[in-house]
């Protein structure tokens, strides 16, 4: 991949304010994917920033299992593109540590269902040095790890579990659903002071998608509206971010606009848009991969009923994964995963 | 009975078909190892009085915390190191000042080494905003980045990875920095513990990991607990040389220390020291100590540490018995002025619930407490 975008040092940051998004023309952007982006985001701080280095198992000889780091190895060298032992563990705790030491790490983890070997490093320190020491010794560390289902791999490999650390004050969550999030966050993370948890959806790597060429970062804690519309508001993250618009689309057939909402961000949480959509829908659908019981909807649900009760015009409505370990047949999986017409008939529920 | 004799590299041999297990016979194989005569191998006398000065302070300073705790002054869980200050004195002073050092929730003792300063680590305990962590770490989580303390740790093992990445942070820069990671012998079960090693040995980490071998995790003892006893072996396996120290006794632990910094120091990758020692108080405060006799206790008291060190100083003519009481008297005042300034201080703000969660803009404290370091030296040159 050869893009030509401007770096850090030709533009100056952008202001905070992105919620306007797909302002920009498409003369002044160029087209890539998710993955794309977040490979530019690493060159570009790899470039920029000698205390930069990644580190993770299979990042640099085989190329990322997700192939996000595909050629980093040649490019940056070893001490740069850090191949590790499998030992998650002390591959966040010794990242944690340089991080402690001054240098910037940024860590993958290969997908999410892994990093379970690693929650007393990401919950037990990362999240918990700066205040412990009272503030001495913050840990500004990046974590990738790749989420959810819908591949077939079976229970072990298909959770959505980012909803588990959002749970956690001390870590930031981002979710990017588009490139040019995906971009605009890895920025933003790297340049923070503060351990984030960069989740990645397997199946959006090859969503493509408008990124501008000027410089930009997207800040943790700002939920974009996607789409605008009076009758329901679909509220979503990752890949039910992408249901959502296409289930308003077929929502839109019938005469019915729906206000779409990515949340991009788990922690910080942003609902400022959703209680004010609400405000004008009276009626909101969230939605996400991961297990309904306990899940990041229900926290969604709560806040909206405890900020906007006497807006609403019917209960607010969940489409969650099925509470089950993730199933391999196609057939049993599919039903697994909310589908655009769960979220369809969701929202016909609350009209 | 076992003989254990040191190699030229400073790595010990354990000759001995088998070694004793039991608290009890490991009072006296503590006593076997034989003491290595190397030229600057030993501390000056000078140095061997600060020592004296030092672990007086750490066991009065716990002792009165422990009087708190009681009071009800103190809360949570409050681990004392009473037994094992030799370990802290003889090797946290042999580190360079820029050295980092991270450690487990047992940590009065290395932070009063590492020269925290007696008020604040009170304050501390105490809970006051003007602690060293500002009250919002507790006796477990003991920092002080000016000094590179990084930390106490309550997860056991959890800090050796930790100690791995300030090794990474230290090679980077190739001035022969490097971090002290203690821990106790109920860490080496962990996986953490396995990680942590063959990394930093793959990696030639700057690292000495230096284990506290207090014969105890909690009340399980190490034979009940460990598949080995000779705990130093572990790093074997990992291509680590490995070695035991006496921990009762701060020349021993100097001297094992000393052979650490060398290999570390020399780039050669990460060392591992096993301080054979002992706690002659109960885990935390609310232990009431079934597990073990009180004639196993009485036998490991034989060898306090500071008495002996004391006998010693005494015993060659390096100070008097008036000048042994002048220094205790000193630390007397010392720790009641700790006390007193715990005391007196105010609890944090109900504001700083709140803060402290994420950092603000600067990406990495070190520029922060790189700067303090310089206002130090500025302050200590005023001094001298
Ligand atoms: C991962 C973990 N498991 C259990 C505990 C509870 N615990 C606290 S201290 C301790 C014993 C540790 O013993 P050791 O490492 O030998 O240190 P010592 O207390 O003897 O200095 C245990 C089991 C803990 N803090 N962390
Ligand atoms: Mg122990």
């Amino acid at each position: 991949m050869t893009m030509n975008l401007l770096t850090r040092e030709e533009v100056e940051p952008a202001g905070a304010d992105v919620a306007a998004d797909a302002a920009f023309a498409p003369a002044d952007a160029i087209e890539m994917t998710v993955r794309d982006a977040i490979a530019l985001a690493l060159r570009e701080e790899l470039t920029a920033d000698e205390h930069v280095f990644l580190m993770g198992e299979d990042i640099g000889a085989y190329g990322g299992s997700y192939v996000v780091t595909k050629g980093f190895f040649d490019e940056f060298g070893e001490a740069r593109v850090r191949d590790t032992p499998i030992a998650e563990s002390v591959i966040v705790g010794s990242a944690i540590g340089a991080a402690m030491g001054g240098l910037k790490p940024i860590v993958e983890l290969m997908t999410i269902n892994f990093s379970l070997l690693a929650i007393d490093q990401i919950v037990n320190h990362a999240a918990k040095i700066l205040y412990m020491s009272g503030g001495q010794v913050n840990v500004p560390i990046v974590l990738r790890m790749v989420t959810g289902g819908g591949s077939q791999l079976g229970a072990q490999h298909s959770q959505n579990l980012e909803a588990w650390y959002a749970r956690v004050p001390g870590l930031k969550v981002v979710c990017p659903a588009t490139p040019y999030d995906a971009l605009g966050m890895m920025r933003n993370a790297i340049q923070e002071a503060n351990p984030y948890i960069f989740v990645e959806h397997s199946l959006l790597y090859r969503n493509k998608g408008l990124v501008p060429k000027a410089y930009y970062t997207v800040p943790a804690g700002k939920s974009v509206v996607r789409r605008r519309g009076k009758d329901v508001t679909l509220v979503g993250y990752l890949r039910s971010a992408h249901l959502n618009l296409e289930a308003a689309d077929i929502l839109a057939k019938d005469g019915i606009e729906a206000e779409v909402i990515d949340l991009r961000s788990l922690r910080p949480l942003d609902l400022e848009p959703v209680i004010a959509s609400v405000q004008q829908t009276n009626r909101v659908v969230v939605s996400e991969d991961a297990w309904l019981t306990g899940g990041f909807s229900s926290e969604i649900s709560c806040q909206v009923q405890e900020r906007a009760f006497d807006y609403l015009d019917a209960p607010v409505q969940r489409v969650n994964g099925a509470d089950v370990p993730a199933p391999y047949s196609r057939e049993l999986e599919e039903l697994a995963y909310p589908s655009t017409e769960d979220i369809v008939r969701a929202a016909r529920a609350v009209l | 009975m076992t003989t254990i004799a040191h190699n030229g590299n400073g790595v010990v041999n354990a000759m001995a078909p088998t070694i004793p297990v039991s608290p009890t016979s490991m009072v006296n194989a503590v006593t076997a190892l034989q003491h290595s005569t190397a030229v600057g191998s030993q501390p000056s006398d000078s140095q061997l009085v600060e020592f004296f000065h030092q672990m007086q302070l750490i066991r009065r300073f716990e002792e009165r915390a422990a009087e708190q705790y009681t009071r009800r002054r103190i809360g949570g869980f409050l681990h004392l190191y009473v037994g094992e200050e030799a370990v802290a004195a003889g090797t946290i002073n042999r580190l360079r000042s820029d050295d980092y050092i991270v450690t487990h929730y047992r940590d009065h003792g290395h932070a009063l080494a590492r020269g925290l300063d007696p008020h604040a680590v009170m304050a501390e305990l105490f809970g006051r905003a003007t602690g060293v962590s500002r009250g919002k770490g507790g006796s477990m989580h003991l920092y002080d980045a000016a000094r590179h303390f990084l930390g106490g740790y309550a997860i056991v093992a959890g800090h050796l990875p930790i100690a791995c990445g300030l090794g990474m942070a230290c090679q980077a820069e190739g001035n022969g920095r490097l971090c002290l990671c203690i821990f106790g012998d109920g860490a080496v079960n962990e996986g953490e513990f396995h990680e942590a090693l063959n990394l930093a040995s793959l990696w030639k980490l700057p690292v000495v990991f230096l284990c506290e071998n207090n014969l105890y995790g909690m009340g399980t003892a190490l034979a009940a607990a460990s598949a080995t006893s000779e705990l130093y072996k572990f790093a074997e396996a990992y291509h680590i040389p490995g070695a035991r120290c006496d921990g009762m006794d701060v020349k021993d632990c100097y001297r094992g220390m000393g052979d650490a910094l060398e290999h570390v120091r020399s780039g050669a990758g990460p060392y591992f020291l096993e301080a054979m020692t002992y706690r002659f108080r109960g885990h935390s405060m609310a232990d009431p100590e079934l597990y073990r006799s009180k004639e196993e206790v009485a036998q490991w008291r034989k060898k306090d540490p500071i008495v002996t060190l004391r006998e010693d100083l005494i015993g060659r003519g390096v100070i008097s018995e008036q000048h042994a009481q002048q220094i205790e008297r000193q630390v007397e005042d010392e720790v009641e002025s700790a006390v007193e300034f715990a005391e007196q201080s105010p609890n944090p703000d109900p504001r700083e619930l709140f803060t402290d969660i994420y950092a603000e803009s600067s990406r990495s404290h070190v520029a922060r407490h790189s700067r303090s370091a310089v206002g130090e030296t500025t302050h200590a040159e005023a001094n001298a």
